[in-house]
């Protein structure tokens, strides 16, 4: 995928530059684009790297499993097919804990391990499915969860979590702030307030979206 | 936008306080561990550098080229409709797909417009409530050997859009 993106930007920009006349221009943005990137790249590494050493304070005191636990009550009210499963419900709480804290190299293995754990209770839906006499089978349309998915298909617990990640959770921009105050900005900080408003409105559609897509699922629509 | 311009000044002394505040009382050798998570945090930041170097230079010669300005000015007549600028519509676009190369036309839209424009403003928005969704679908997915995904495509679209409107009705607020 980046694979095209990289060489088609490339590719395009420098033809359009043929035919416009500006493959001058294309050289020397070239080599500024170059220079920029590494100028950019070490005057956020600071702010990147205060950031995470905060933040790896906050992990080792228990102050990221204590946001985890507080988010579990609201994740189980997203996928109640979740109740009781433990090891799935910790390993999302924590992955969402990361990203609110901006701990994107915490985040991603909890979420892959999020995945797998999804991916097993599917697993055990689908071996305790096929043990059920037809009679039984059909009143799992009642159920939360519905009959279960197909090998290779996602459930609805995965759907909303990716949605959820997806939405973006996280509280400070650290990574924008840096960019605006090495480009010149006069209060770098200002987009902490609005960006909050901002992830809570695509937050909040994500978990609407979610709960109805789940609900009609329950109710054997679809 | 006073609370939220009070809100943004707070927020980062308030956390750094609370963090180090509780680290203390739980009585952990904050400074220890912080210098060990600065060490990974550099490591990080500059690990991205190579695919930066990258992606930036091919924004810059998009750039250049003047295809990116005849191609925001063709689009403008459309996207003038729903209030979004056209200068946006890469962002947005490229958003989905890859964060340095979203960095790359952030930054070039900084160098153009100022970082405390309307465009610049909004485009700072628009990174902080949008995630690389195409590639984290299918980083998660793939893990686990999911190849249909059902209503995850729909719904985190549903949820980029709603980022990127906020994003504008903020940004003409400032």
């Amino acid at each position: 995928m980046l694979n095209f993106l990289w060489a088609g930007m490339l590719l395009l920009g420098i033809v359009y530059a043929a035919f416009n006349g500006t493959l001058p221009e294309v050289t020397e943005g070239c080599l500024n684009g170059a220079k920029e990137a590494v100028e950019l790249c070490l005057s956020v590494a600071g702010v990147v790297a205060f950031w995470n050493g905060l933040m790896t304070i906050a992990k080792e005191s228990g102050l990221v499993s204590l946001a985890a636990r507080r988010v579990r009550p609201f994740l189980v009210w997203l996928m109640p097919g979740l109740k009781g499963q433990d090891e799935a419900l910790d390993a999302i709480s924590v992955n969402m804990a990361a990203n609110v804290l901006g701990l994107g190299w915490a985040a991603t293995p909890a979420g892959l391990k999020a995945m797998e754990k999804l991916e097993k209770i599917e697993e055990e839906r689908r071996r305790d499915q096929a043990q059920m006499l037809p009679t039984e089978q059909r009143n799992l349309r009642r159920t939360w969860h519905g009959k279960a998915m197909p090998e290779g298909v996602a459930n609805n617990e995965m759907c909303t979590f990716l949605i959820l990640n997806i939405s973006s959770l996280q509280l400070i921009p650290v990574n924008v702030i840096a960019y605006r105050s090495q480009y010149g900005s006069v209060d770098p900080a200002a987009v902490v307030g609005p960006g909050i408003v901002a992830t809570a409105v695509s937050t909040g559609v994500a978990v609407v979206f979610c709960k109805m897509m789940n609900r009609r699922k329950a109710s054997g629509k679809k | 936008m006073n609370l939220l311009s009070f809100v943004s000044a707070l927020m980062i002394p308030l956390l750094t306080l609370y963090v180090i505040g509780y680290g203390l009382l739980r009585k952990k050798d904050c400074y220890e561990i912080f210098v060990r998570g600065a060490k990974e945090g550099v490591h990080t930041a500059l690990e991205i550098l190579p695919t930066l170097i990258g992606l930036m230079t091919a924004v810059s010669v998009l750039r250049a080229s003047g295809f990116l300005e005849a191609f925001s000015e063709k689009l403008g007549i459309f996207t003038g409709y729903i209030g979004l600028p056209a200068q946006l519509v890469p962002l947005c676009v490229v958003r989905l797909f890859s964060n340095s190369a979203a960095v790359g036309l952030l930054t070039d839209l900084y160098a153009r417009y100022g970082t405390d424009s309307v465009i610049g403003y909004t485009a700072s928005l628009i990174m902080c409530c949008t995630e690389t969704l195409f590639y984290t679908m299918s980083l998660y997915l793939m893990h686990v050997g999911i190849r249909k995904s059902r209503f995850v495509l729909p719904g985190a679209m549903l949820s980029v859009l709603a980022g990127i409107a906020a994003s504008i009705w903020l940004g003409r607020m400032v």
